[in-house]
């Protein structure tokens, strides 16, 4: 049944690459100080403020699969009824970082609608149609602002040539505004006639859509929406009130409810299964093999097990509890241990690994070093552990599948949904309800396809496939293990002149191709080969760890020990050589300048996250920016009580500059607390500043988490963690009690920057330096653990 | 057979008395705002009032509530108006909002035995209520906003 992922397998051997970095773009970069493109010419209409014309700026989305689609048209997206009520089509994924609302404001916005009079319709999985659905990579806003203001400013010049034509008089002379369009005289001053934009849509919806080279957009100034923070999400008071609909919440007539159990170790079969017990429990309806894929590449597929379906999710548990099952051992994986693991990755860090990025002459710069810096840095696996665990509803009849899920890539879903079940793409819906968090998880639809297995084994009845916290914990895509090795070579005055980065940990490339123990330029790009450190002699080398388990992505990714260890590194190296922390950050940074990435030698495929480079080039400024503002807000330098101190770090992701000041204050028992942190960040254009604040609030407990409690450890094959009591996360009882963000001012021709993953990375080695400033001890493994020893 | 009230309303069960209310309430009574996190009481997005005060669903079973009043997030208020929920909308405390209606029914219960808690007081009540995309700083000022207000 699932033999097309041998067919994928096999393709991706002879390309050694999945599918999805065929759709990363490669196009090479351009060297040099190059301004991004953006506001260029302010165009008067009579008496009326300023409309602009702008110059679109390349971005990744175009080569994402299936690009933009019909993102930029007003048909598709927007419909307005004759009462002037209007709906926008929200077609990425809301999983918490308030997309849902944010796009379909910039949509409202441009158009002139009035807020209160819309609603937002979410879009089913359907790329060639929206454009792009994969909601990950803080790409929502980043590569659809542009799309979704273009629809927005056609769709109103469309409403005001309708008017235009109803009153027979020329464009120049109508005016959107506030829900309707004026009418003006030749002074520009209002007549007094209107049309209200129901009056308008039948005709206006008739038009073509304009070309984009005659869009002309609201100038920042007459924003009604964007970038004041005024708009509340949409599915604020559904949320408050139990009534909003996540995966679990969709109810059928005639659902089954089911449960699976799975194997505990990768690579482990069915062997045998009992379903006597199991059958006998009231309520249980039936008990099912549901067939893996045993053969690396996984890619997202079920990894196999048995299904017990029930008319109720406690039947099915209590079912499953009875189920007698045994396994064949795997060959593979039965020998994980990640405490081994570790030991191994650190040997293969102290050797040379593949040079990724060369820059000068690094091995004369260690040769004729006063002083060297070496020293390690440990991540654990993650697991995203979204509140909301993984559940699907499936219904597989007649030859059509329709599911509804909290699915972060609805399209990638329906594809390989129609090839797991041998249907034509056409016959096959995704719906995509709301997300109790993503992070990473619910791109992967392993979830889903299980669930329409299901549900065609039990003869086409809809059944709802829910997951447990403990299958979450057992069976996720984890973030990748970690040693990440930083050495600096200083010479005589103190000046770092060799920088030396290893990085060892087993890659996500092996969830979709051979594991050549290798990682890929996305994960090189993530804060590896691009550190933007003043340093004359550079080298970036990747040692081979090859994966036992699915590696996947969490939010940030990569990011998370790389900063952790490069920020951690610094403030030890500052500390050896006598330095503050800050001065000598700034210092490795350097002058202010636009990186000449050629110059610098990045490699020939290094990735930008998917964009042009020229559409984001890499400002030394704004990065030191950020770091003084954080650390002015903060006190820095100031005078503390007793074990307390400050804890700096920064970081570049996502074409987002951030910097994060915590402060730490270690109680008299070791307890590690925060009273108090500070964000500073520079995200370019934005539209939404409360949901980034939102944003980074959440990613200063989220990296509290990751740096004092979570932890997922492998014994034997078989992930040790089962629920949040040993895979444990920050709680209210200690948490980062004040986050204040301070958001820098857009300016002209910085491009929007993702922002839902940025804010998570410089938070834990932030802490881990404020915890050393304070007590003196070094924390180099995430997690450290709550108390300091 | 257990016989109890869910927002008002009379209700029995004759089934397995040791199902957890949490799946009782979501795929009998079809009151799907009570959301299952954990299962094991650790994580509070299942969490309810059994006779007015916070209880978890998901090791809460029907028999335990036999003779009781049952309350979820849908009969917190006829019109979603408590005050925590006014709170919550106020400060814009949701992110992915799956927790909160775990989050709301802890408070409302912490507000109903103590009208003015210290801060440590909302922290430590709160402490029990997970939420992954870290919404603390704004569920601790909630509460002190709705405390106001109840």
């Amino acid at each position: 049944m699932l033999h097309y992922l041998k067919k994928e397998a096999e393709k991706a051997e002879r390309k050694a690459a999945p599918a999805f970095i065929e759709n990363v773009s490669r196009r090479g970069f351009v060297g040099g100080a190059l301004a991004a493109s953006g506001l260029v010419l302010a165009v008067h209409i009579p008496g009326a403020s300023a409309r602009e014309k702008l110059t679109p700026y390349p971005t990744g989305g175009a080569d994402m699969p299936h690009g933009y689609g019909s993102a930029s048209d007003p048909h598709v997206f927007v419909s307005i009824k004759p009462d002037g009520s209007v709906t926008i089509l929200a077609h990425r994924a809301e999983m918490g970082t308030g997309v849902r609302t944010s796009l379909p404001m910039v949509v409202a916005d441009e158009m002139e609608a009035d807020w209160s009079r819309v609603s937002i319709e979410q879009a089913v999985g359907d790329e060639p149609l929206y454009g792009n659905q994969d909601t990950d990579g803080s790409r929502s806003m980043r590569h659809y602002i542009q799309p979704m203001r273009e629809c927005g400013a056609a769709m109103r010049q469309m409403l005001e040539q309708a008017a235009a034509t109803k009153w027979g008089v020329d464009a120049s002379r109508v005016r959107a505004k506030a829900h309707k369009v004026v009418q003006l005289d030749d002074a520009g001053n209002e007549t007094g006639e209107t049309l209200g934009f129901g009056d308008l849509a039948e005709a206006a919806m008739a038009l073509p859509v304009p070309a984009r080279e005659t869009l002309l957009f609201k100038t920042p100034d007459e924003f009604t929406y964007m970038r004041k923070g005024e708009t509340k999400i949409t599915d604020l008071h559904d949320i408050t009130t139990g009534k909003a609909i996540y995966g679990a919440d969709i109810r059928l007539p005639g659902m089954k409810y089911a449960v699976m159990i799975r194997p505990a170790v990768l690579g482990e079969k069915l062997k045998s299964f009992d379903p006597a017990a199991a059958l006998k429990v009231p309520g249980v309806e039936a008990v099912h093999e549901i067939e893996g894929f045993h053969e690396a590449p996984r890619k997202f597929a079920p990894l196999g097990g048995v299904a017990v379906v029930a008319n109720s999710t406690f039947a099915a548990l209590k079912g499953r509890e009875a189920l007698t099952v045994a396994w064949e051992p795997s060959a593979d994986h039965a020998g994980y241990n990640t405490d081994a693991f570790f030991e191994e990755m650190s040997e293969t860090s102290k050797k040379p690994g593949k040079v990724i990025r060369d820059q000068g002459d690094v091995d004369a710069a260690f040769a004729n070093a006063k002083t060297v810096f070496s020293e390690e840095y440990r991540c654990q696996h993650l697991n995203q552990a979204a509140m909301e665990p993984l559940v699907a509803v499936a219904r597989v009849a007649d030859g059509k599948c329709e599911v509804w899920a909290p699915v972060q890539s609805p399209y990638g879903a329906r594809e390989d949904l129609a090839k797991a079940l041998e249907l034509p793409i056409e016959n096959v819906t995704v719906h995509m309800t709301l997300l109790g968090g993503g992070f990473g998880r619910k791109s992967k639809w392993d979830f889903m396809i299980e669930a329409a297995l299901i549900s065609r084994k039990v003869g086409g009845a809809p059944v709802l496939l829910q997951w447990t916290r403990e299958d979450d914990m057992h069976h996720s895509f984890y973030h990748t293990v970690s040693v990440e090795r930083i050495e600096m070579a200083f010479d005589d005055a103190g000046k770092v002149t060799g920088f030396r980065h290893r990085t060892v940990a087993p890659s996500i490339v092996s969830t979709f191709a051979p594991d050549s123990g290798y990682q890929f330029n996305i994960e090189y790009g993530m804060g590896f080969v691009n550190t933007p450190f003043e340093v004359p002699n550079v080298r970036c080398e990747n040692g081979q760890a090859f994966a036992h388990t699915r590696i996947g992505w969490l939010r940030s990714v990569s990011n998370i020990p790389r900063a952790f260890a490069v920020q951690s590194a610094v403030a030890e190296a500052a500390h050896l050589m006598g330095r503050d922390h800050r001065d000598f950050l700034l210092e490795l940074i350097g002058s202010d300048r636009i990186l000449d990435v050629k110059a610098l030698g990045y490699p020939e495929d290094f990735w930008h996250y998917g964009d042009p480079y020229e559409s984001f080039p890499v400002d030394t400024a704004r990065l030191k920016h950020v770091i003084n503002v954080a650390t002015e807000k903060a006190g820095w330098g100031k005078e503390l009580p007793k074990g307390q101190a400050l804890g700096l770090a920064a970081h570049l992701a996502w074409h987002n500059y951030v910097a994060t000041v915590v402060h730490v204050d270690v109680k008299a028992d070791g307890t590690i607390t925060v009273p108090h942190a500070v964000t500073a960040m520079d995200c370019g254009f934005y539209v939404n500043p409360e949901r980034i604040r939102s944003q980074v609030e959440g990613a200063a407990v989220m990296g509290m988490s990751h740096a004092l409690y979570s932890g997922i450890t492998f014994k034997n094959g078989a992930v040790e963690q089962s629920n949040y009591y040993d895979y444990e996360i920050a709680r209210m009882s200690n948490f980062p009690k004040v986050v204040d963000v301070v958001l820098v001012d857009p300016q002209p021709g910085r491009n929007a920057a993702g922002v839902g993953e940025p804010g998570l990375p410089p938070f834990a080695p932030a802490l881990a330096n404020a915890v050393f400033a304070a007590t003196g001890k070094r924390l180099r493994m995430m997690p450290m653990g709550e108390k300091v020893a | 057979m257990a016989t109890f009230t869910v927002n008002g309303e009379n209700r029995s069960f004759d089934g397995d008395p040791g199902t957890p209310l949490l799946w009782y309430l979501r795929d009998e009574a079809g009151l799907t705002g009570t959301k299952y996190g954990c299962g094991q009481g650790v994580c509070g997005a299942c969490t309810i009032h059994l006779d007015g005060v916070a209880v978890r669903s998901c090791v809460t079973t029907v028999e335990m509530a036999d003779g009781k009043a049952v309350t979820t997030i849908e009969g917190l208020h006829p019109e979603g108006d408590h005050p925590v929920q006014k709170a919550w909308r106020e400060l814009s405390v949701p992110q992915c909002g799956f927790c909160q209606s775990g989050q709301i029914m802890q408070a409302a219960s912490l507000l109903a035995e103590n009208q003015a808690p210290s801060d440590d007081e909302i922290t430590q009540e709160m402490s029990g209520n997970l939420c992954r995309c870290g919404c603390y700083q704004r569920i601790h000022a909630a509460v002190r906003l709705a405390a106001g207000g109840v």
